[in-house]
């Protein structure tokens, strides 16, 4: 029976292979500076992975991701912003122990909305949590209401520049257009240091397994297959007796859930976040690493994403006008010609010859039992 | 005409049930009932509103006024999941099933437990559940297709995973929109013999062209011309109606 195991064997392979490469290849090869960067990249992985249950699944394209991994982020920025601005630390400004960017624009006392971000527990059960409601009050207001594909895009992407304008026009509660810089220890730790950097990483690849983990547990269950039937005749889901607003709902709020972690992830990694991860533009290129990965790919939008954020690290550091050209070039080229992506040509070129050696093996060693059988006088099978 | 009307003793009593588009009124004041166990097919010339009246009593379209009673529940004022909960089972004209899913899964999305989000996450595919999708496909000749994608199959065979799908719902009105249209001879022929074995023990609501095939099933026809009834009575009676001759079957 299909679905009876976990992981079937090209998703064994997949989950495998790519354990290997990120907790094993990657850090025994890589300077701490690469890790550091491909710990960037697997940030938006947490992104991609929304995207493929949320738009892969249920076929609910969201353009406007960035807003939650900027949530994330910015929660996991507010918590550490407070600790590196402890009043020792920050004398010298008129109002000591808050943020240095409140200081500079005369506010003298630490917001209301600032202060739950004292406490690391709170803190992670609001990166948790804010984005996801965030996600359910958007997918409630347009989802009850019939508003779906095209329409929905453009919406999350009004969504996304909102949030952009918001952040930098909000300067003293948000630090404005440089963002949220100047990180430094987390719960007295220090996150700068290449060693901490080479933990972080291992952090975040655990927590992007447990993701990847949860997610296919998701797509597993009755849910899953009812998202992936909303997506192909969402009206015959509707009058099997499925409230499909409802589930819709809980796709996009699992996908800003992951692109929230994702975002406090990089926080951590990169020590800032800026209003620049969280507009219009990052929002797209989430997408583009969810397509080239192959939308309807777990590990594929995991391979995707850092494949992508690879090339435009090369490109971008030879060539920074081409790349903007590059990433649209690939875009179109991915949805004209692989449709599927990069697990649709590993399906397609990759594991079909694999199947068919493992099938020929076994074929050789059944003839090889057989033939032994037979010389033993014992009757083949 | 009925004249009176005693809801209790009716399964699905529509009354008064007017739907306008923009002015235009698709079905206009229409009133029927139906009965347990009764099979009614409704036919008409191209626009009378047919499908109209099945979108207006599965709620996918809003009445404009009127009502529409399912034992004793206002439909009209229910949701689309919920007017499926209170036992309305609807087929669709076009065959929709889902491709990118078995046809094992196809039927099961139909079975009628675990309709919430938490419990499609919580559902099991237990015993009960195999059996019942197992016994299912025997009725709609997919047995040996359960652990194929819904894509690969032909027209018909998608038109009784359908049938299928509601049969697994087990409404007590199931809704019929032209079930063997496109269908070759043969198909035909079993899906007339489907239809009458899943007949039993509910009421259904059928439209259809193929006049051999309401001849075949019918207990009652509804005449429908211009969202109004034409006429209303046996085949027979259906059959002899001048106004009908004149409108429908003299074509």
């Amino acid at each position: 029976m299909i679905n009876s195991r976990f992981f079937n064997r090209s998703e064994l392979i997949g989950f495998l292979s790519l354990l290997l490469l990120l907790a094993v290849i990657l850090p025994f090869f890589l300077d701490t500076f690469r890790l550091n960067l491909v710990a960037k990249y697997l940030t938006y992985a947490f992104v991609a992975l929304g995207l493929v249950m949320c738009w892969g699944y249920g076929g609910i394209l969201s353009l406007g991701q960035g807003v939650f991994f900027g949530l994330g982020g910015y929660c996991m920025a507010m918590f550490l912003k407070l600790e590196a601005s402890s009043v020792a630390n920050t004398k010298i400004q008129s109002t000591p122990g808050i943020p240095d960017f409140m200081d500079w624009n005369q506010i003298t006392a630490l917001p209301m909305f600032w202060k739950p971000f004292h406490s690391l527990p709170l803190t992670i059960i609001a990166i948790l949590l804010v984005p996801t409601l965030l996600a359910f009050i958007i997918g409630a207001a347009m989802f009850k209401r019939r508003v779906g594909g095209v329409y929905f895009a453009i919406i999350t992407q009004a969504i996304a520049a909102i949030a952009t304008i918001l952040i930098i026009g909000q300067q003293g509660y948000t630090g404005g257009i440089n963002g949220m810089t100047d990180l430094r220890t987390l719960n007295g730790w220090d996150i700068r240091t290449d060693h901490a950097k080479v933990i972080l990483y291992f952090f975040e690849v655990f927590v992007l397994f447990a993701c990847i983990i949860t997610a296919q547990f998701i797509r597993l269950t009755k849910l899953g297959r009812i998202l992936v039937a909303m997506r192909e005749q969402e009206d015959r889901v509707r009058f099997s007796g499925y409230s499909v607003a409802n589930f819709k709902i809980f796709a996009f709020c699992a996908a800003a859930m992951f692109a929230s972690i994702g975002g406090a992830m990089f926080t951590l990694q990169i020590g800032f976040m800026s209003p620049s991860f969280v507009g219009i533009v990052p929002s797209i290129e989430m997408v583009i690493y969810t397509a080239v990965g192959g939308r309807m790919s777990i590990f594929g939008a995991v391979y995707g994403t850092l494949l992508v954020n690879y090339a435009k690290t090369m490109l971008s550091e030879s060539f920074p006008e081409l790349w903007l050209f590059g990433l649209g070039g690939l875009f179109i080229a991915v949805v004209l010609f692989f449709p599927s992506g990069l697990s649709g040509i590993w399906r397609d070129h990759v594991a079909r010859h694999i199947d068919r050696l493992i099938a020929m093996r076994s074929e050789k060693s059944k003839r090889a039992w057989a033939i032994k059988s037979a010389a033993d006088g014992a009757p083949a099978e | 005409m009925l004249v009176g009307h005693q809801p209790k003793e009716f399964l699905l009593a529509v009354e008064g049930l007017t739907v306008s588009f923009d002015g235009f009124k698709a079905v206009n004041d229409l009133s029927f009932y139906v009965e347990e166990n009764e099979i009614r097919v409704i036919i008409g010339p191209n626009g009378a509103g047919k499908t109209t009246v099945l979108d207006l009593i599965c709620g996918k379209t809003k009445a404009t006024s009127g009502s529409v009673q399912f034992r004793g529940k206002e439909l009209t004022k229910l949701k689309e999941n919920q007017i499926v909960q209170a036992g309305v089972g609807r087929k669709f004209q076009t065959p929709s099933v889902y491709d990118d899913l078995t046809v094992f899964e196809n039927l099961e999305i139909s079975y009628p437990r675990g309709r919430s989000v938490f419990g499609s996450l919580m559902f099991k595919r237990d015993a009960a559940v195999r059996e019942r999708v197992e016994e299912v496909a025997e009725m709609i000749f997919l047995k040996d297709r359960l652990n194929m994608y819904a894509d690969v199959l032909s027209h018909g065979q998608k038109q009784w995973l359908e049938i299928g799908m509601l049969l697994i719902q087990d409404p007590d009105l199931l809704m019929l929109d032209e079930p063997v249209a496109g269908m070759s001879v043969s198909e035909r022929g079993k899906t007339a013999e489907l239809l009458n074995t899943i007949i039993k023990n509910r009421s259904v609501l059928v439209i259809e062209h193929d006049m051999k095939f309401v001849e075949d099933i019918a207990h009652k026809v509804t005449v429908l011309h211009q969202g109004q009834i034409l006429s209303e009575g046996t085949m027979e009676k259906v059959q002899n109606d001048p106004k009908v001759i004149e409108v429908y079957l003299g074509h």
